[in-house]
């Protein structure tokens, strides 16, 4: 059993999305389910996460099949920090989900859905194998489209279709990419593909596979000129749906991007200086797009963009320094765009509205609140002991040693931008007065609900939060462990030694 | 599409058409065929019965919603998968076999449930899309 354990995750996402297929019309019975499931499976993403960090890679071959031939899961570390990531923003999710999204979309088996996304995210992290990584992305894509249609609304159809359009034409791209890299190296295990790779001669057609993949991942991960569908389509679902669409789907596409471009095309000269410019693209649309901005979630949606470009360019530069300002910039993003999007949804709560227009008084009226939502802000921009200034001091360190002062001003003007924009935020939502408009009546606002309703509110806000302050005062240890991944996967020999069991 | 010919046809093709499901099922084991497959031939019974007798009929045939097939389908598929884990100590997903063979149905192991839920799986899904589709026409 104990080989067994990393793919323990995905056995206890697939159990509860099946055992709630069965209780599809007793609600309150499947939100219990999903709450426990959930803490159960960050249980036992702790528990395969220290059993990872203390005894090394472990793989797990499918099926009993030796490893380039059958389908392997490998939990190196990387892998295994994101299931655990994975683990704690669904179990906050998955609280703030139980009275925020309405019975209405509840009762077309939301829970079940959910937790087959996070099945997929978990499969596609876990996954040594590039073509059961198309799968997992399938995966993920289904149901992220259910629960983005969930509802039925005319904006949310409408953001539906440019969201599932766009990425199904993505994993075409995905898929023609597997083709042309399968067609050079007649194998699918990744790291069979690492070492055979270097035995291709014809380095334009890996070259295209290169490219072919990085428009593929582009636009899951929503990098300069493909970014489109995000804006589109993310504010339209409930709050709880985009906070887990904003934590985690842009960042599996991030987390392919790094897995493709250290193990199978590492340290090219052509995508270095073809993902740096994207980066800096990248961090300036977004950094502007985030000013113009008045809904809050559309603001927040600029942000995911502008902070994939930190960490596409941090991988471009490919050294250990930068990879682990990448590794440290990812597990702290994750927490965070999570965070916010739950934030935006009890904005929204209180309020009844996400307009930055017609909010303000927020801390007159809720001064703990307030404050609470502060450190996530705070930790968003990077005000020192939080928790994203210390990704950004590697990756601004790397980018100064590695002479790219491009990057490097990206970078700075990512940062100011951002505090421009959170500044901008806060003074209006918080600070500002009422201002007179009229609200709507038909509607429940925060202070009319019970305290079990606004527990479910405030604890997952909370629970973020108190992960957020970790990662920024315990950086030390946030620090080695990303230190250890960037060692992992600037050495690819260890991984593909594991696998291949060399 | 209430023929006379297509009725009296359809009353004796709904048990054919059900029992070959099964042997497509069973022969998937070492000839073309399988769960899909089996799933498909047995849905498609359903539905002749559907086009030739009313839709209400049919779903008399079957007592219970097809929907509620797609879970209990993914969960002997589910079971059999971790079964190695389980039972064996394997990796998931690894066949585990009856030392001897039975009769008809031949070597009984984890992957003939695997099949078994793919096939009320399949059932299930078609069956809901298509009643559904023809509810709301």
């Amino acid at each position: 059993m104990t080989n067994d354990i990393i793919i323990l995750p995905l056995v206890v996402h697939f159990f509860l999305s099946i055992l709630l297929m069965f209780f599809w019309n007793k609600l309150n019975f499947q939100k219990i389910v999903s709450v426990v499931g959930n803490a159960v499976a960050l249980g036992v993403a702790i528990w395969a996460f220290t059993f990872v960090y203390n005894n090394g890679t472990q793989i797990v071959e499918s099926g009993d099949w030796p490893a380039p031939f059958g389908i392997v899961f490998v939990g190196d570390m990387l892998a295994v920090t994101l299931v655990l990531l994975t683990a704690i923003a669904g179990f906050a999710v998955s609280i703030f989900s139980t009275i925020s999204v309405i019975k209405a979309r509840l009762r077309f088996g939301y829970f079940s859905v959910f937790h087959f996304l996070l099945l997929g995210l978990n499969g596609a992290f876990l996954t040594g194998d590039i073509f059961n990584l198309y799968v997992w992305f399938e995966i993920i894509i289904i149901s992220s489209f259910v629960l983005i249609s969930i509802g039925g609304e005319k904006s949310q159809l409408e953001g539906a279709v440019k969201y599932f359009a766009l990425n199904f034409f993505a994993s075409m791209i995905f898929l023609t990419a597997l083709g042309v890299l399968y067609g050079l190296v007649g194998t699918l295990n990744m790291a069979d593909i690492s070492l055979k790779i270097a035995e291709v001669k014809d380095t334009t057609l890996v070259e295209i596979s290169a490219v072919l993949f990085l428009v593929g991942f582009g636009i899951k991960s929503a990098i300069f000129p493909l970014y489109f569908w995000l804006p589109a389509s993310y504010h339209t679902p409930p709050s709880a749906v985009s906070a887990i669409f904003a934590g985690l789907l842009t960042k599996v596409g991030v987390y392919a991007l790094i897995r493709i471009f250290t193990l199978i095309y590492g340290g090219d000269s052509f995508l270095t200086i073809l993902l740096l410019t994207l980066a800096i693209m990248t961090i300036f649309s977004g950094g502007v797009g985030a000013i113009i901005q008045n809904n809050i979630k559309k603001v927040f949606m600029y942000f995911i963009i502008c902070h994939i470009g930190f960490m596409i360019g941090g991988l471009a530069l490919f050294t250990e320094v930068a990879m682990a300002g990448v590794i440290f910039y990812l597990i702290h993003d994750i927490i965070i765009k999570t965070n916010l999007f739950l934030i935006s949804g009890l904005i929204y709560r209180i309020k009844g509205t996400t307009n930055m227009k017609k909010l303000g008084g927020l801390y007159a009226n809720y001064p703990k609140l307030s404050l609470l939502m502060a450190i996530p802000l705070f930790s968003l921009i990077g005000i020192p002991p939080l928790s994203g200034f210390w990704p950004k001091i590697s990756l601004i360190l790397a980018s100064f040693n590695a002479q790219e002062y491009w990057f490097f001003g990206a970078l700075i003007f990512g940062s100011l931008i951002t505090l421009i924009v959170i500044a901008k935020l806060w003074s209006e939502v918080f600070w500002k007065n009422q201002p007179e408009i009229s609200f709507p009546e038909k509607f429940i606002y925060f202070n009319q609900l019970r305290f079990g309703q606004k527990f479910t509110f405030i604890f997952p806000i909370a629970f973020l939060t108190f992960v957020t302050l970790y990662i920024g005062f315990g950086a030390e240890h946030i620090q080695q462990l990303s230190q250890r991944i960037a060692t992992e996967l600037i050495n690819n020999e260890l991984y593909i030694d594991a696998v291949l069991k060399r | 599409m209430r023929t006379i010919i297509l009725k009296s046809a359809s009353s004796y093709l709904l048990p054919v058409l059900l029992l070959f499901s099964v042997f497509i099922l069973l022969r998937g084991h070492y000839l073309p065929g399988g769960g899909f497959v089996g799933g498909l031939v047995a849905a498609i019974a359903f539905v002749l019965d559907a086009f030739s007798n009313g839709l209400d009929k049919a779903k008399k045939i079957l007592k219970f919603h097809p929907g509620f097939l797609m879970p209990v389908g993914l969960m002997i598929a589910f079971l059999s998968g971790i079964s190695p884990m389980l039972l064996a100590d394997l990796p998931m997903m690894t066949g585990i076999w009856a030392e001897n063979p039975i009769p008809v149905i031949g070597a009984i192991g984890s992957p003939l449930f695997f099949d078994i839920g793919v096939y009320l799986v399949v059932i299930g899904s078609s069956l809901t899309i298509i009643f559904t589709i023809s509810e709301s026409v």
